[in-house]
């Protein structure tokens, strides 16, 4: 627990030095229009017409993933040429936690002489075009392979990860502006805002840092005035397209536990498929199963890591057969209590990041806006707490 | 952090144990000795209580409460009861096999917050497996305790676990044992018929409360009953003490299976005192 709270503390500390001057302002404001001689934050302007140029040169360094669509949805995919790029989308199906934490991935190979643990090459994967939801989402994830035990796993994929983010405009089930996920002041390498005739460019670590460096060809750090005020009138724009909103986010984690008997749940109980769906596409969910899978040779094999989900029948089984939560409801129950309460408790922040995925996908509306407003609601009736 | 873990290694790395002896217990529960093969490792920086994770590569991992005391140093003991596919091949494994042992993880009892104190063991069916490693700390360090009862459930006679070493431990006075299964099909049982919680009484009128622990672990539908009893005797509720099981794949707070609520067992637990009980829901 000590080792957890000194993680914390040294996490504020960080962000509070670092970004207070800026976590004011959506996004960070270029920082020499605030901060004169920091060094610290550095942001430039690339001309539209130089993008494809950079692509190349970012293709350099790894290999590279980014918004593509296809069969109506837009996926984080591979990419060959600039053209296959699409950063005109809201949400993938699947973040990118799938870069991190995988459905599927070995740890572990035996054959008859022994074991070796499995790990990724050490080649760099980049990927581009990542919104702040699912930037907050890489974080929120970083907490829990890194934060306290490191997960060895987890841990070499996430330092061979380069993300580059991209601007983005909500549609209505983003609902990150409820959540405080809007903004991304750290998480990311560069960050790319997109206006008009030009991109801003945020360096957000020393690997973005020396990215940049070598594209200094395509980048100026020339920002005038005229941008400035045209990124923020920009940021006014985007923030009031905001449609849908979880209602009192802040105080959600006493509405549920206010709620914790409350019917409400037994209803959506009742309406959940335990399909899993609202787990594979959520961007901070990471819980696994863990199976040995011999070959056809029957000499070697591999274990691996699976995606699992607390909706799912039999996550709370321990062997023998008793099921802690055989009931869809309490399983439903667990996944909300953890994502929206309990991990204020452990973190400092709710492991909801706002980007819509449940509100999309889930295919009987059951989501952090349908529940969190069922519980609001029945707050409200049963307890005059509200206005 | 770990016994199995050294400088430089991860949090993954298992150790390979060689098993030294096997023994039935019941029909379906064996006895484990394991050894770690590398002889630099030694077991005594646990706690009772602590759960390993034991591999077997093609087959898989699983957890087990490890059941002998960290006062008994070179080698670590499992009680097991075949109950999935795991155990049915660790059943299949001979002495000389070797498995693969991470751990230990779990907060466990701390012993020595316990000292001068009497101490009420419960436990029913294969809570005696954990339970166990209390009971051997108390035989090795007996002078730091006071009284200590010892209060078993089993289902039948059969099913009782550990039933010579309990005997003799509370006939040299280490502990006052209370027996008692559900039902004696064999019409041969010496001690006490009926659930645990009826062996009560037996003790009830020689408890101070003020300085007494209890420890509990059985099935999960045991604990209601036996606490109730304990707030009878108006046992503190953070003096009643009770090891819980989950589901777990990491043993390290990654894979979830774990969470009651924000808290994961893995970390946490397994043990958890009544007063926890009454803030985090879902616990028993």
């Amino acid at each position: 627990m000590s080792k957890i709270l000194e993680f914390n503390s040294k996490l504020l500390d960080y962000m509070s030095l670092k970004f207070s001057i800026f976590s004011r302002y959506p996004y960070r404001l270029p920082y020499k229009y605030y901060v004169k001689n920091s060094l610290d934050m550095k942001t430039y302007k690339m001309s539209k017409d130089r993008f494809p140029e950079f692509i190349e040169l970012i293709k350099t360094k790894g290999q590279l993933y980014g918004p593509v669509k296809g069969n109506g949805k837009y996926s984080f995919e591979e990419i060959e040429k600039f053209e296959d790029l699409d950063f005109d989308y809201q949400r993938t199906v699947i973040g990118p936690k799938k870069f991190l934490t995988p459905p599927r991935y070995p740890t572990l190979r035996y054959d008859k002489s022994g074991q070796a643990d499995v790990f990724v090459s050490d080649e760099p994967q980049i990927v581009i075009g990542v919104h702040p939801c699912d930037i907050h989402g890489i974080k929120i994830l970083d907490r829990l392979f890194l934060g306290n035990i490191k997960d060895p796993y987890y841990e070499k994929r996430r330092n061979n990860l380069i993300i580059i983010g991209h601007s983005c405009l909500p549609d209505d089930n983003c609902i990150c502006k409820s959540t405080g996920t809007d903004m991304v002041e750290d998480g990311f390498d560069l960050f790319f805002t997109e206006l008009a005739g030009h991109y801003l460019v945020w360096v957000g670590s020393d690997k973005g840092l020396s990215i940049a460096i070598e594209a200094e060809d395509f980048l100026t750090e020339e920002i005038s005035e005229e941008e400035i005020q045209e990124y923020v009138r920009w940021q006014q724009k985007r923030s009031e397209m905001f449609k849908s909103e979880i209602p009192s986010f802040k105080y959600l984690a006493d509405i549920i536990h206010l709620n914790y008997d409350s019917k409400v749940w037994d209803q959506f109980g009742e309406k959940c498929l335990s399909c899993g769906t609202c787990s594979l596409v959520c961007p901070t969910c990471n819980c696994f199963n863990v199976e040995d899978r011999i070959s056809m040779n029957t000499e070697d094999g591999f274990r691996e890591r699976i995606l699992d989900s607390c909706t799912l029948p039999c996550y709370s089984m321990v062997a023998g057969g008793h099921d802690f939560r055989p009931d869809r409801t309490s399983r439903l129950k667990l996944y909300y209590t953890h994502k929206l309460k309990e991990y204020i408790g452990r973190w400092g922040q709710p492991s909801c990041v706002g980007c819509g995925r449940c509100v999309t996908y889930c295919p009987v509306n059951i989501n952090v806006i349908t529940v969190s407003e069922a519980l609001y609601e029945e707050v409200c009736e049963n307890q005059e707490v509200c206005e | 952090m770990t016994i199995t873990t050294r400088e430089g290694d991860h949090a993954y790395v298992t150790q390979p144990a060689k098993i030294l002896a096997l023994k039935d217990l019941t029909e379906d529960t064996r006895y484990f000795k394991v050894k770690f093969l590398d002889e630099s490792i030694i077991e005594e920086d646990y706690k009772p209580g602590q759960f390993a994770i034991m591999s077997l590569p093609g087959v898989g991992e699983a957890v087990f409460s490890i059941s002998s005391p960290p006062t008994r140093t070179d080698f670590i003991e499992f009680g097991v009861r075949r109950v999935g596919s795991f155990t049915e091949a660790l059943f299949k494994l001979k002495v000389g096999d070797t498995v693969h042992l991470r751990g230990p993880y779990g907060d466990g009892f701390n012993m020595e917050s316990l000292r001068e104190r009497d101490l009420i063991i419960v436990s029913g069916g294969l809570g005696a497996i954990p339970l166990r490693s209390v009971l051997l700390y108390v035989e090795d360090r007996r002078e730091e305790f006071n009284q200590v009862f010892f209060l078993n459930g089993a289902r039948s006679p059969a099913d009782m676990l550990y039933r010579e070493d309990i005997i003799a431990m509370a006939q040299r006075g280490i502990i006052e044992s209370h027996l008692s299964v559900d039902k004696d099909d064999t019409g041969e049982w010496p001690y006490h018929e009926g659930v645990v919680t009826t062996l009560f009484p037996k003790i009830a009128d020689r408890i101070v409360s003020e300085k007494t622990t209890a420890i509990i672990c059985g099935p999960p539908i045991m604990y209601k009953y036996v606490i109730q009893e304990l707030l009878k005797l108006k046992i503190p509720k953070d003096q009643i003490l009770m090891t819980l099981e989950r589901r777990m794949k990491c043993g390290q707070g990654h894979c979830g299976h774990c969470a009651i609520g924000g808290r994961y067992t893995c970390l946490e637990g397994p043990v958890f005192t009544y007063y926890d009980v009454q803030h985090i829901k879902e616990l028993i």
